[in-house]
């Protein structure tokens, strides 16, 4: 039938072509879609044309996704045209996107499309929720979207707006008017835009900038949106460099190969700064040792992978979260400064800063020296009436002086350190996992890399750590189990990114089911 | 107070003949019903029809003048049950609500309404909440309409169309005695348009001369004989005279050309997408110059046959456009043709889907398809219709959509009911999972990512009716979660009285937000504002006890996650029986900041000393495990990357839009989870003792620090 019809090439029964100017809005809730789809209806309307905008407020807007469309075109003698509620996927002339995903699922939907759609995106994230609560890095790839704007769309305008905005001091609905009036889709000149932000009255100053410079940004591509101002580094310069610490520089320059150099001093660093330049020695020591085991196993091939990995995660096993840390960090001044200009603090103003600190017996018998803490533990009583007064929440005011003395004492106590019972555990525990590694490198090099990042499992405090901790314990056992199979580095690599994926574990438990089925 | 001030379009409310109206849809409609000579207004709130009932509430003033009486009321069934003043009196009223849930509510007083019948015009407006950004189930108002035989307009989405209908639609009402709905959609309540305004009208027979003098007569009554009677009343006069009424007046429309072999019968609504559909087949100009012959239907309920029967007498075909299922009209129509024998064959479902949002782009599919069967050479040369399915199946495309993360609606920045759901994971993870029922409002919200609470929902208020079966002794109790609103809509007899009557040992948590915030902060019976034409601030509790309730708690900061975690703990242990209430209270941060921050601002420009509270992060002790955020969800928590090589995971980072409810804190704290969370005071325009103290404790923490730096060895070298 279709066949039939075609070649009785019949003309179109009327004028198709004709059709309104179509604008789609996609945004999260709150992000002032509503304020951007009402200038563009009075910018159409101030110039005679019939203007039409729909949305759906409700939960979306309770920082859902959603869509505001927009449909325009002047009247014919007198006649309205009729305006759809709906964008049509393959009909759309604009679309603004105040969220880089946003502007993917845009394309998903059809919206975009290379024939006649203008995209005009900005390229921040807004992460959504699942991208979140990840226990590893959950966050979605933004170059998968870079790459299907260049297939989709038959323009792009993409750029940081909300950054732009922000600069200037207003939101982005102000910079997505400024780069539409750019894009020159509309008939419309720069100062009618202008007008309708006038209007607006409030505000409009701040918009107007934040216009201007979306404008420019799109027309010339020069300037250049401000960096947000980088913290002031108020840390007191040293007296001298410190000898002991140059002489462990050079012992790591001679001692390692050079593609795992930066890796092993910013590894360095953090140790000496989580204690002191012995720390640093022990550190060197052991990443020595990996090295030669690297050596053997034919590192040099593989750019010395195992001793890179190991100098990254030696160095954060090595710098355990306990309670001297802690209260180290927060009693410096950098860390203060950070926050003030963070808060972009102005003269005359006065910080104060709370802490919400929850310590346990756990963490005050990690601190105490190892046999003694053993034995303390080995009296139940005692030691749950000093949990009694110990476990609870407090809030700590850091820069009052009582509780600043508190916590800065507490800092200081790195000499209890290496003779504590968390010391303790946490050595045996480094020397089991290295152990492993080392037997592991010698016969398949890459699952030797492979059980040192498992490293990255433990992290946390309290029972987070706990959680980590047996993640990280029942991964090298089920590692164990395939340690002779060609592809044990992979089955490492599934395992750990598993048990990244949720925090109760359940996906690693899937994946140890899979192994046992067969190992 | 709602969540948006009308101040601007109340203004629009006192247009004129010879002013334009332009604005929201739902705005034109309140408009027309003043144009109408309204006596009275009520309703319930809800998604799309919220801002009808806000923008009244704010023109206090307007109503005044035209002597207009207007009522929030307290569910959908009050409202309908409101329109009985116009059974006895020649009074116009209206009433407003989200279809179809509003109207499961209201069926009880409609369906004794509409048997009834009435003397004063009575307009029901339903706002249809189905298809794209709906949030209920999908239905439709239509089986309501003809169950209760109440006659439905449901008009072009064009103001000047609505508006007219709206007008026409009480003289309709009044004519044949029946109650008439105005279905309008989602997209059209929200749709900017614009219309020609005309004066408003005073009511000719007001409220107050009703009440002056009362009149009844038994006949109006739904009770035997009088009951019978009035189902022979609506088939024999009522149902004759409506018919009779939209066809004098045209209220349905013809375009297009008087002849054709083919045609399209449609809803009203459906009308500016199926002229979209046919400008893509070129078949109509943009200007609604159709090629094809087109039935409007802007009364879909009742079907005029004799219309219906003359629009299709002369064609081979019709296509039926009637959006959601059951296919209601397109029964109807076979039924009126096949009695009269017209030989027009009906398509309808059979090329459009049976259910879901009939796009311009479905409809394309659906009358390409009826052409295509029916009259092909309509469809000429067939000029390339817009189509996204090349790009869609681009390699490049097709791997977006993995990555493309779902964003679903949550709980705003600083919500008081975040801490509530973080206590109750806390709970379960000590006590095990519990059978939760949730309820409508923003606390459905819990069902989804990071908290996953919630097992069913039934409906606003029904929450805790909805754990009435599991009221037996067992290892665990089932709790229940309802809103202030959904208390007050129903929930205080449905689910509170019923439990104390029952003796259900449950658990009933009240979240009390200080209005009904979901559907835009509406003010209710407990809210704490003092508004001058409502009585507030009624205690929940006492109404809890007045009802019955024996256990009792009332949590007046719901930001105290581990005092909200132990009474939760109590009421799921405790040896008392009887259902245990827990009340948790702090108000809707998303209305508490409208109001609160302008007067912050104001305050720190008086120079008058203001402590701003957020929240921050100390990236260097966070580890990255983001367990903070598993059991928040705050918009303003999220995650950075750290230039760090020795880092993998991205950390916490609370950013500019934290309002500083505490929730970080709390939770934090409570749940032992790590020290990272730091709330910042920053006291803007502080006092000479706030300076003061500052510059001794810093003078002090400034000689320390610079101490203990000059200790540690100089690491600038390994930089």
């Amino acid at each position: 039938m279709r066949d039939e019809t075609v070649r009785l090439a019949l003309p179109a029964a009327g004028e198709a072509t004709e059709r309104p100017i179509s604008l789609a809005i996609v945004a999260m809730g709150g992000q002032g879609g509503g304020v951007l789809t009402d200038w563009i209806v009075q910018l159409a309307e101030n110039h005679g044309w019939v203007a039409q905008s729909t949305s759906v407020p409700g939960v979306a807007q309770r920082t859902g996704a959603t869509i505001y469309y927009i449909e325009a075109m002047p009247p014919l003698d007198g006649r309205k045209p009729i305006l759809s509620l709906m964008p049509t996927p393959g009909d759309v002339d604009v679309v603004m996107a105040a969220e880089f995903m946003e502007a993917g699922r845009s394309i998903l939907r059809g919206l975009v499309t290379p024939d006649r759609t203008t995209l005009i995106a900005s390229n921040h994230r807004s992460l959504a929720i699942g991208e979140k609560i990840a226990p590893g890095n959950g966050i979605a790839d933004g170059s998968a979207v870079t790459g299907a704007i260049g297939i989709a769309a038959k323009t792009e305008i993409i750029f940081d707006l909300n950054a732009l905005a922000i600069a200037h001091g207003s939101v982005i609905s102000a910079a997505m008017f400024g780069a539409l009036a750019a894009a020159s889709v509309l008939p419309f000149s720069r100062d009618s835009y202008l007008n309708v932000i006038r209007a607006g009255g409030k505000g409009a100053k701040a918009s107007i900038e934040t216009f201007e410079a979306a404008f420019d940004q799109v027309k010339t591509g020069a300037a250049e949106i401000a960096a947000p101002a980088q913290a002031k580094q108020a840390v007191a310069s040293p007296a001298t460099p410190d000898p002991d610490l140059a002489g462990l520089i050079a012992r790591l320059n001679q001692e390692l190969p050079e593609p795992v150099l930066a890796m092993a001093r910013a590894g360095l660093k953090k140790v000496v700064d989580f204690q002191d330049v012995a720390y640093g020695t022990e550190y060197l020591d052991i990443l020595r040792t990996l090295h030669a085991a690297d050596r053997s196993a034919g590192g040099g091939a593989r750019a010395y992978a195992f001793t890179e990995a190991a100098a990254k995660y030696l160095a954060n096993a090595m710098t355990y979260d306990d309670v001297i840390r802690v209260a180290d960090l927060k009693t410096r001044a950098g860390r203060r400064a950070r926050i003030e200009s963070e808060l972009e603090m102005s003269e005359g103003q006065v910080l104060q800063t709370t802490e919400f600190m929850h310590p346990r017996m756990e963490e005050v018998m990690g601190m105490l020296p190892a046999s003694f803490s053993r034995w303390l533990g080995a009296q139940p009583r005692l030691r749950g009436w000093l949990d009694r007064r110990v476990n609870r929440g407090r809030r700590v005011r850091t820069y009052s002086l009582p509780w600043f003395l508190a916590l800065y004492v507490v800092g200081g106590m790195r000499g209890l350190r290496r003779r504590s019972l968390r010391h303790a555990i946490e050595t045996a525990h480094r020397d089991g996992w290295l152990k492993a590694a080392t037997e592991a490198v010698a016969t398949n090099y890459q699952l030797g890399v492979e059980i040192l990042q498992c490293r990255r499992l433990v992290k946390g405090y309290s029972d987070t750590h706990s959680r980590g901790l047996s993640k990280f314990d029942r991964t090298l056992a089920a590692i164990k189990l395939v340690e002779r199979r060609d592809d044990a580095a992979d089955w490492a690599r599934r395992l750990r990114e598993a048990a990244l994926k949720d925090s109760a574990g359940k996906e690693l438990d899937g994946v140890i089911q899979t192994i046992k089925t067969f190992a | 107070m709602a969540e948006r001030s009308f101040a601007r379009e109340v203004e629009d409310l006192r247009l004129g003949d010879g002013d334009t109206f332009r604005g929201e849809g739902i705005l034109a409609i309140t408009k027309a019903l003043l144009q109408s000579g309204v006596a009275y207004v009520g309703g319930y709130q809800g998604s799309p029809i919220s801002h009808l009932m806000d923008v009244l509430a704010d023109a206090k003033d307007v109503l005044d003048d035209l002597g207009v009486v207007f009522q929030s009321s307290a569910n959908e069934a009050a409202a309908a049950a409101m329109l009985s003043a116009s059974v006895m009196y020649p009074l116009r009223g209206a009433v407003a609500w989200k279809s179809t849930v509003g109207t499961n509510v209201a069926s009880d007083a409609l369906a004794n309404l509409a048997s009834g019948g009435v003397t004063g015009g009575t307009m029901i407006i339903v706002g249809e909440d189905y298809g794209e950004g709906s949030s209920i189930m999908q239905e439709r108002t239509h089986a309501f309409a003809m169950k209760s035989q109440i006659w439905l307009l449901d008009p072009r989405p064009d103001h000047e169309c609505i508006v007219n209908l709206i007008e026409k639609g009480f003289e309709l009402s009044e004519f044949s005695n029946t109650p008439v709905m105005l279905e309008v959609r989602v997209r059209a309540c929200h749709m900017h348009g614009s219309f020609a305004c005309k004066d408003n009208v005073k009511p000719k027979h007001t409220i107050k001369d009703a009440l002056n003098n009362p009149r009844r007569d038994v006949n109006r009554i739904v009770l035997p004989p009088a009951a019978y009677e009035h189902e022979q009343e609506k088939i024999k006069t009522r149902m004759p005279a409506a018919v009779g009424f939209v066809r004098d007046n045209k209220l349905n429309e013809w375009m297009g050309p008087k002849q054709g072999k083919v045609g399209i019968i449609m809803q009203g609504g459906m009308y500016n997408n199926v002229i979209r559909a046919l400008q893509y087949l070129g078949l109509s100009d943009a200007y609604g110059n159709t090629q094809v012959p087109l039935y409007v239907m802007n009364v879909t309920y009742p079907v005029i046959d004799t219309e219906v029967a003359e629009f299709c007498l002369d064609k081979e075909a019709v296509l039926i456009v009637e959006e959601g299922q059951p296919e209601y009209l397109e029964q109807a129509i076979n039924t009126v043709l096949r009695r009269r024998d017209i030989q027009a064959r009906v398509h309808g479902k059979d090329v459009l889907p049976m259910g879901g949002d009939y796009t311009a782009q479905v409809l394309l599919g659906g009358v390409r398809e009826f052409l295509e069967k029916t009259e092909p050479r309509l469809l000429g040369n067939r000029p390339p219709a817009p189509d996204a399915a090349p790009v869609l199946n681009h390699p490049a495309i097709e791997k977006l959509k993995q990555v493309v993360p779902a964003r679903p609606p949550g709980l705003c920045t600083g919500c008081p009911e975040r801490p509530i759901f973080a206590a109750m994971k806390l709970v379960e993870e000590e006590l095990g999972q519990h059978h939760v029922s949730a309820d409508i409002g923003c606390h459905l919200f819990s069902i989804l990512p990071p908290f996953n609470i919630g097992a069913t929902t039934m409906g606003f208020g029904l929450g805790p009716a909805s754990t009435s079966a599991f009221n037996v002794k067992a290892d665990k109790r089932s709790i229940a979660v309802m809103g202030d609103g959904g208390f007050w809509h129903n929930g205080l007899t449905s689910g509170i009285g019923n439990a104390v009557f029952n003796k259900h040992d449950g658990v009933f948590v009240i979240v009390d937000n200080f209005y009904t915030s979901a559907t835009g902060g509406q003010d209710i019976l407990s809210s704490r504002a003092v508004n001058k034409r409502r009585d507030t601030n009624n205690s929940i509790v006492k109404a809890v006890k007045g009802i019955g309730g024996q256990w009792v708690r009332q949590l007046d900061r719901t930001y105290d996650v581990g005092k909200m975690r132990d009474t939760l703990k109590e009421a799921l242990t405790t040896k008392d029986e009887g259902p245990k209430v827990i009340v948790a209270s702090s108000e809707c941060m998303l209305n508490k900041q409208r109001r609160v921050k302008p007067l912050m601002t104001k305050a720190i420009k008086d120079g008058i000393r203001t402590v701003k509270e957020r929240f921050g992060v100390d990236e260097d002790v966070c580890t990255g495990d983001h367990a903070c955020i598993r059991l928040s969800g705050c918009p303003s928590l999220s995650v950075k990357q750290l230039d760090d090589p020795l880092r993998d995971d991205p950390v916490a980072a609370i950013d500019n839009s934290c309002v500083g409810c505490g929730n970080c804190g709390e939770v934090a704290e409570a749940a032992v989870l790590c020290p990272s969370f730091y709330r910042a005071d920053v006291i803007h325009n502080p006092t000479g003792w706030d300076k003061f103290k500052s510059r001794v404790a810093m003078a002090v923490i400034g000689w320390l620090q610079r101490r203990r730096d000059r200790r540690r060895p100089a690491l600038e070298a390994l930089a």
